[in-house]
This record gives C-alpha cells, structure tokens and sequence, in this order.
C-alpha cells in the first residue's frame, strides 16, 4: 500500500533514468544514509564498531569491486586477496616515504597500484577463459603473497613482513576513536557506491554485461573485448586496492601478508555470489552475512551457555559455515539481492495481489 | 650434472604426487563438470580417517598386526569417502544440477569448509602419522657413473610407482568397463546420456567415489611423506596448476602436467629462485601453467574450447 509507484509521472528523461526511479525508494536511502551517518556512531558501542561495523563497510567495498569484475564482467578471480594486498602496501609505502603525505591521497594512489597490477594479471584474461583463468588468476594471490614477504622495498625493511600505520588523520581531523574510523571507511563507501551504481548503469556497464553474457556476441556487434575486459579489471582492482588500504590502515592498524591470503579471496568471493552476482545492494548483503556469521557462530555456544572446546568449536564453526554457504546456493543461487528484489516486488501489490 | 639429474628426478617424483592429486580433480570434472575445489579437503579428510582407524581398530577388535590393521584402516577410510560422495550427491550435486560454474565451484568450496571442520572434530586436529611400510632411508643409483652415485628417496620412487600404477587401472577402468563408457558419456553430454538411460545421480555417486579413493591413495602417500595434518589440504592448492596446465578434462594431461610443474619447480627454485630470495616455488608453478596457458587457452591435452554465436 505504501510502496506503490502510482501518480508519479516522469515528465524528462532526467527523472526516468534516475538511480532510485520509485519516490519510496529514495525517501528510504535517505533515512539509511542519515541513519548511519548521524545515528550509528552515535549510538553503537566501540565493539560493534569495531568487530562488526568497519569490516563489514571495508569489505562490502571490497565486495563491491570485485562483484564488478566477476558480476558485471564475468571474469571469475580467486586472486582478490593479492589486490587489496597491493592497495595495503603500496598505500603504506606512499605514507611513510613521502614525508606529509594526506591519508586520502596515499589511499588513493596504493588503488592506483593495485589497478596497474590488476590490469598487469588482467591481460590473460583476452586468451583463457572460465575456470581456466579462475585458476590462473590465483597466480596473482600467490606472487604477491610472497612478494610482500619476501621483497625487504614492499615492507619497508620490515622483517616478518609485519607493517603498522599510526597517528592517521584527514584534513587536521584525527582518525582514532571508532567512530571517526567508522565514518572514514563510510564517506569511502558510499562515494564509491555511488561510481560504481553510475558506471554498471552507463555505456561501459553494458559493455561489461555484454562480455559477460557472451564474449563473442558482444565482440560481433561491436564491443572491444580488449576494452571492456581490462576496464572492468582496472575498476575492479582500483575500488578493491583501496577497501585493502582501508582494511589495513583504518581496521587492523598493523598487518602481515596473511591478512589478505587466499582465505581472504574466498571470503570475498563467497560475498559475491551469496550477496548476488551482478548486483551492487549484493554485495552489501553478502558482505553482511559473511562478517555477521562467523561471529554469530562462534558466540552461538556462550549465549546457549554450553560449555565447548575452543579448538572443537572453531572446527564446528567450519562445519556450519561450510553447510550454510551450501544451503544457501541452493535455495537461491542467485543471491540475497534476487530474494530482495522478489520482496520488493511482492511489496508493490499488498496487500492486494491482484 | 650428478646435482642437476637428483634435482631432475626429485621433480619427477614430486611430479607424480602432483599429478595424483591431479587426477582427483580431473576425474570429477570430466564426470559432472564440477571444478571440484574441495579435492585438498577430501585428502586431508581420507588421510585422517586412515590415520585414526589405524589406532582404533587394532583396539576395538584386540589385535595387533600392522598389515592387517593398515588394511583394515584403509577400507574403513574407503568406506567412509564413499559415504561421503553418496551424502554429496544426495545433498548438493542434485539440488543444484544446471547451476553455472561458479555456483559450483562455490558449492564445492562450502563442502570442503564443512569437511575441514567435520574431519577435524570426528577425528582430532592433532598431527598423526600414516605407516604403510613405505621404506624411508634414501638410495644411490649409477654409482658407477657419477662420483658417489645419485641420491633418490626411496620412499619417493614408491610413492611414483604407486602413482603411475593407479593412473594405468584408471585409464583400463575408463577405457575397458561398461561403467567406464558409461562415465564417459555422461562427461560428453549430460542429456544425452541421460536419455539413453545411463543414471546420472549414479554416475555421480561412482565418480566422486573413485576421486574418493584417489584422494586417499594420495592421502596415504602425502601422510606418510609430511604426516597427517591440516596443511595437508593446501596440497590441492599445488596441484591446480597442474590441472589447468595439463587441461581440465585429460587424465594423461595431469600425468604429464604433473611431470612439467614439479620438474619445472625443483629446477627454478634452485637455478632461479636464489637471485629473487627463495621461496618462488608456489608462484612459479602458477605463472609456469600461466604461460602454457597463453600458447594453448585449453591446457595442453584439453578438449579445444569453441565459442558458437
């Protein structure tokens, strides 16, 4: 009853082609964006920021670039990892090298690296394809795995390969509580959702749709193959190279090359397909699931007050995640987002279905 | 040259261990078009099921007989990838029958997540040993023609033998029997197969059967190389490049690329890998696969890819 788009006309090509067409939908974002721009830091607590709230903003991005390269582009990559590996690092090179480097700016520039390499391990994509350069990409995650610990320039002369960052600020501003580190990763966020919705919505995102459905078609009317596919790389591993400055210089503080190991290129992959292939709102709710989860799972135990092995649990916490992922391709392989935009559908007609 | 041949050899054998592993992932593949990343869990899962059989059954029957026990252990492990390839299939290989690859292989990645938790809480997560009778002490060979003979790992020449024995009753498997042709029909085309009245779901349950068994073949041989513990499943991870390399849908091309990626590791980590700092063993087979990959987009005995409009 409330959700229905009667009486609003489109009058321009403006009003029709806008991001949220229905006026609900934009009264909606409206109340979110303020939601978690004015309300949140001020009443969460430093926990749910801090284990909750800033991975998941970091990682959703995260999730956001690569759902452009394997939602948008049809590129499947197990070498995510690797590129917010790149983002990291190369962001921490810029800030400690560069005496009176801005925060934003390294951040910027280690997304920059991160899209030279991405493009770099992109290249094979014109000649294999499927799993065969889902594979290949892995090469990727494993270069730079052992670059970043076993190249003494990466981490600045750090041994172990361990790197931390201290005293970040913005513009004079201090990034030190968190609730300043939420709202950082959270301008990020949303500036670069908003690219990203624009770009898939454009002439390229099309592009990209059409090598995806099937490379030969698109090259048949027209699309250059070279074109789409490194672009879709280029952005993928831009927005991925700085969620991975963000991951380590505004969430962790101090890392190791594990931080973004192979593990972590599942995680985000999982996010993307449980979330929604091709989908922007998917990869916020992939991101949601897959942070959320493991923490439900792990305190599931203490809630129930059972008392269990830390070591059986967390091999217990394996198990479950691994029969939800399962479960969950089964029910709906198209992710969370088609599940969302089925209820918005069936919103638009109650309570009268007919 | 006497350093260069014990490098060339121990590649060969490694090789073999690779190709193994290998096998797993094609024979699953070329069967259900599954790219099955769950191939290291199922490894690490046979390894314990064997390792930890072989303490307990000498205790719940009473006896002590190393031989019999290995026997018994290793078709209890049996026993148990089959009911783990039965469980599969009914559980998630049917509900998700004409899914994209993705899916799949995302589904297969959830799968060796919860084999990785369930093998660890059935089993423990301790580091077990495997003891089948492997000899362990090294050899020399052509003693007469190198100064002090070429040192190879027994255990090693074993572990290839074994290897090259499975990949020949596999391929007499596949070629000769009913239910050999049978598989490789359904690796053809799905429907047709099915329409001539060749039961999918059995196919199914046979083929992740028999990657079962090679996963604790390989199980057995790596267990008793390294000993049975987690790391046991990122062995997979060793073996992918083996896989695109050699194609994703050729038995021999495991074999082989098997041959290449361990050979090819051995000789850079030792002739290549001092002038980066070391440790490029993991990379190099990667970017080794990669380059092969640019020659030939399929792999090197994969079936050629077509694009039809």
């Amino acid at each position: 009853m409330l959700y229905r788009e009667n009486g609003q006309f489109k009058s321009s090509y403006r009003a029709d082609q806008q991001i949220f067409p229905i006026l609900q939908d934009r009264i909606a974002i409206l109340l979110l964006l303020g939601f978690a721009f004015v309300v949140v830091p001020l009443v969460a607590s430093n926990y749910l920021l801090t284990a909750i709230l800033i991975p998941f903003l970091i990682l959703s991005l995260a999730a956001l670039g690569l759902n452009i390269l394997v939602g948008y582009c049809g590129q499947i990559s197990l070498g995510t990892g690797a590129f917010m590996a790149v983002g990291a690092y190369a962001a921490y090179n810029f800030q400690v090298r560069i005496e009176g480097m801005p925060l934003v700016a390294s951040l910027l520039l280690g997304g920059l690296a991160s899209t030279v390499v991405g493009v770099l391990f992109g290249m094979p994509s014109l000649r294999i394809k499927g799993l065969y350069l889902a594979v290949a990409t892995l090469a990727a995650q494993f270069f730079v795995d052992w670059a970043c610990l076993r190249l003494k320039w990466v981490t600045n002369d750090s041994s172990s390969g361990s790197v931390s960052v201290a005293g970040l600020s913005v513009f004079g501003l201090p990034i030190e509580s968190p609730a300043q580190k939420y709202l950082f990763a959270l301008v990020f966020l949303a500036v670069f959702a908003l690219l990203a919705k624009n770009l898939v919505r454009g002439a390229i995102g099309r592009e990209w749709m059409a090598i995806r459905d099937m490379d030969v078609a698109a090259a048949v009317i027209g699309i250059r193959p070279v074109y789409a596919k490194l672009t879709a790389f280029a952005v993928s591993s831009f927005i991925v190279g700085v969620a991975g400055g963000l991951w380590g210089f505004v969430h962790l503080g101090s890392w190791e090359p594990a931080a973004f190991n192979i593990d972590r290129s599942f995680q985000l992959l999982f996010m993307v397909i449980i979330g929604g292939l091709g989908s922007i709102m998917g990869s916020f709710f992939g991101a949601a699931f897959i942070v959320v989860l493991p923490i439900v799972l792990d305190n599931m135990p203490y809630w129930f007050g059972i008392p269990i092995d830390t070591a059986l649990a967390s091999h217990l916490t394996f198990m479950v995640f691994g029969g939800l992922i399962v479960f969950f391709l089964i029910v709906e392989p198209h992710g969370l987002a088609r599940m969302w935009s089925t209820a918005k559908e069936k919103l638009r007609l109650w309570p009268f279905p007919h | 040259m006497a350093f260069f041949l014990e490098t060339l050899f121990g590649g060969l054998m490694a090789g073999m261990l690779y190709s193994l592993i290998a096998l797993g992932f094609v024979l699953i593949y070329k069967a259900s078009g599954v790219f099955n990343f769950a191939q290291g869990a199922m490894v690490l899962f046979a390894a314990l099921a064997m390792a930890r059989f072989y303490e307990w059954i000498p205790k719940w029957l009473g006896f002590d007989n190393k031989i019999l026990a290995n026997v018994l252990a290793f078709a209890g492990a049996l026993l148990m990838m089959i009911a783990a390839a039965w469980v599969i299939e009914r559980l998630v290989l049917r509900k998700l029958v004409n899914q994209e690859h993705i899916t799949l292989l995302m589904a297969t990645l959830g799968i060796a997540y919860f084999l990785d938790g369930f093998g660890q809480t059935l089993f423990g997560s301790e580091i077990y040993k495997i003891d089948v009778g492997l000899p362990k002490e090294p050899m020399f060979l052509l003693g007469n023609v190198f100064e002090g003979g070429l040192l190879v790992n027994k255990e090693d020449l074993y572990a290839a033998a074994i290897s090259a024995v499975l990949v020949v009753l596999l391929a007499l498997f596949f070629q000769k029997t009913s239910t050999g042709r049978a598989l490789r029909a359904v690796a053809d085309d799905h429907q047709a197969a099915q329409s001539i009245g060749i039961p999918l779901g059995r196919i199914w349950i046979i083929v992740w059967s028999v990657a079962g068994f090679v996963a604790l073949v390989a199980g057995v041989i790596w267990g008793s190389k390294i000993g049975v513990q987690f790391s046991l499943s990122l062995v997979a991870l060793k073996a992918l490049p083996v896989v695109i390399l050699g194609g994703l849908t050729s038995v021999p091309g495991a074999i082989i690329g098997g041959l290449i990626i361990g050979v090819g590791e051995k000789l850079s980590e030792i002739y290549i890998g001092p002038m980066f700092g070391g440790g490029i063993e993991i990379w190099f087979a990667y970017v080794l696969a990669l380059l092969f990959l640019l020659v030939r987009p399929q792999g090197l005995f994969g079936e050629k890819i077509i694009d039809r409009v």
